[in-house]
């Protein structure tokens, strides 16, 4: 296929991990990779993944974020180029700019692919919708198309072959009409890993019976290294911030492993973690139809179970380092 | 100000929903259809921000005639005016487009609407709205002021949250918890009855994307489940780390 372009989302210097998932899918598609970063980056670690060449967007007016403006540069490199396919991480940022950059270019626009192939020419990706009750497989109408790849679904990998990227700088024409909307402040969750990024995400339910309880919930999350999420019926009784909801109205996560703790697995809650690499689950009802879809469970209370898997985790967290 | 809210009509998220026997379409009958769950706090921070500044809201939907019936909530919650473009066969973008026309001939200040609709959970409306107004946008809203014409808003991102200004006119998608949607009184609903719904003109836009294969997905999993004996929960472990090798 012709050349894909990926977008490179960083924080404070730092690429974000789906960028590096969107260059090792990109590799697979095409020989030429080109990677677009807004003002300096790290050219040598996108060359690991996978870009060819890198291209640096500069001007002034980016230098604090802009959406609107981030996609009216990115929209001007692409119609200066032949490129003809991008592929942006479903971030936060990634979906709020993809659309918009497709507009521009006048690009098809793919949401929350999990599948990309191509069929020589064109683009195909696979997505799901309602809820992951169903998928479908999606291909562009357009010329030139714009990829949003759910995060954490297709694995980021250095490449053995890789060369040092070319790099080359791009400066675009802004106007400050353009960025009409800027980000003025970023306020962390302060020492919370966030179930986003993380790993392992260890959820708890309305069988955890109350708040108070969720610290056996960071205990193991604590013990595995990994966030903690909840479902919505804990959120919704006030147990746990928005943020950590998992599903269809929360976040949806695909860790390595999701391990559901009381909860029942209602279809809006696997909306949200149903494509989770391992799923393990702790519920007292053998019926439950989380059970469903787990690779590994265990039929118990919580409040027995969850001590004794601390124990055993921390015993082996131990024999690995000693 | 003059305020737009777009709502969607979307299957209910307990609805069964296939695909037909060769995968070409979906099997949507009988299926019950619900104003998106979203679409409720975009509704609500229309009425709210008329409260505050003035001015008219008008809530828009692109559906079928089965629609109306979303529009009537909106109407008995506050709206002043409803508006359909009746179509049912437009892919995203079309929807955009027919949104952004609406949009432009009602002079829109403030374009509100819900951060995803639930059937295909594209996130991509107050983006792609916004870039073909070329007009400002902040999608995950979970927190708007606006005075005079500034916007201040924050919306959340992984691990986080971001504050960012922005001016009128603007396109805004929201989040839950940025406000409790009030609920329709009984006198309301009634008056919203016979409220008249405009029918707007459809404006054609060739699709962009293509779906062309459905399927229901085959969930491979490995299903080992286990007692709650010491033993079992050891096991357990065990297979997390050595076989799954996640741990
Ligand atoms: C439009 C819409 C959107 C929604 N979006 C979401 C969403 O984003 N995320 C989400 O999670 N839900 C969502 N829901 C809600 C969803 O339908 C369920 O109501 C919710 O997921 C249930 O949460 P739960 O599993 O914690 O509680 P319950 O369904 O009450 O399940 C509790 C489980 O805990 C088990 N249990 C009880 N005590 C113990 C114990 N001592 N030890 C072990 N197990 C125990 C029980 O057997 C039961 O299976 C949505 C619903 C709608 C209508
Ligand atoms: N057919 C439609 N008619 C009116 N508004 C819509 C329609 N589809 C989506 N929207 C709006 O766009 C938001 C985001 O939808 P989406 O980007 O499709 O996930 C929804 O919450 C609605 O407010």
């Amino acid at each position: 296929m012709s050349t894909v372009a990926v977008y490179v989302e960083q924080r404070s210097g730092i690429i974000k991990r789906p960028t590096f998932e969107a260059l090792t899918a990109a590799r697979s598609l095409s020989e030429r990779v080109v990677a677009l970063s807004i003002g300096a980056c790290d050219a040598e670690m996108l060359g690991a993944y996978g870009a060819t060449e890198v291209v640096v967007v500069e001007h002034p007016l980016l230098r604090e974020y802009s959406s609107q403006a981030v996609a009216v540069a990115l929209a001007q490199y692409l119609r200066s180029s032949d490129i003809r396919t991008l592929l942006v991480g479903g971030t936060a940022q990634g979906k709020e700019l993809a659309p918009r950059i497709a507009v521009l270019v006048e690009a098809g626009y793919m949401p929350d692919c999990i599948e990309l192939s191509s069929d020589g020419n064109a683009i195909v990706a696979v997505r799901p919708l309602y809820a992951g009750k169903v998928r479908a497989a999606v291909r562009p109408l357009t010329d030139r198309v714009v990829v949003a790849l759910r995060p954490n679904m297709f694995t980021a990998r250095t490449t053995e072959s890789a060369a040092i990227p070319s790099v080359s700088t791009f400066s675009p024409t802004i106007e400050d009409r353009d960025r009409r909307v800027v980000l003025k402040e970023i306020i962390r969750n302060e020492g919370k890993l966030d179930v986003l990024e993380a790993d392992i995400v260890v959820s708890g339910g309305r069988g955890m019976k109350g708040p108070e309880h969720f610290v056996l919930i960071e205990q193991l999350a604590s013990a595995l290294g990994g966030a903690v999420g909840a479902s919505r019926a804990v959120v919704d009784a006030g147990w746990r911030p928005h943020s950590e909801q998992v599903g269809q109205t929360g976040k949806t996560v695909s860790p390595n492993l999701y391990i559901a703790c009381g909860i029942s697995g209602a279809v809006q809650h696997l909306a949200g973690m149903s494509s989770s690499k391992v799923i393990a689950a702790i519920n007292k009802d053998k019926d439950a139809p989380i059970f469903k879809v787990a690779d590994y469970g265990i039929v118990g209370d919580v409040f027995e179970v969850i001590p004794k898997l601390i124990e055993k985790i921390k015993a082996i967290k131990q024999a690995a380092t000693s | 100000m003059n305020i737009l809210v777009c709502i969607s009509y979307v299957p209910d998220t307990a609805a069964k929903i296939s695909t037909i026997a060769d995968g070409s379409a979906l099997q949507l009958d009988g299926v019950k259809y619900i104003l998106n769950p979203y679409d409720e706090f975009a509704i609500e921070e229309a009425l709210r921000q008329r409260e505050k500044h003035g001015g008219t809201v008008v809530a828009l939907t692109v559906g079928s005639e089965s629609a109306k019936e979303i529009l009537r909530t909106a109407l008995a919650m506050g709206a002043d005016r409803a508006a359909i473009v009746p179509s049912s066969s437009l892919d995203s973008f079309g929807v955009a487009v027919n949104i952004a026309a609406y949009a432009r001939t009602m002079n829109a200040d403030l374009v509100l609407m819900g951060r995803q609709s639930i059937d295909h959970d594209s996130f991509q409306m107050a983006s792609t709205v916004a870039a073909l107004l070329d007009l400002p946008s902040i999608s995950v809203v979970s927190k708007l002021d606006i005075s005079d014409s500034t916007v201040r808003a924050e919306r959340d991102i992984e691990g986080g949250k971001e504050i960012l200004e922005a001016t009128l006119p603007i396109v805004i998608s929201v989040q839950k918890g940025i406000n409790e949607p009030r609920y329709p009184k009984l006198p309301d609903i009634m008056k919203a009855k016979s409220k008249p719904i405009e029918v707007v003109e459809i404006q054609t836009a060739p699709p962009r994307v293509e779906m062309f294969q459905f399927s229901v997905p085959q969930l491979k999993r490995l299903g080992k489940i286990f007692g709650d004996s010491d033993e079992e929960i050891a096991e357990f472990v065990r297979l997390l780390h050595e076989e799954a090798k996640v741990i």
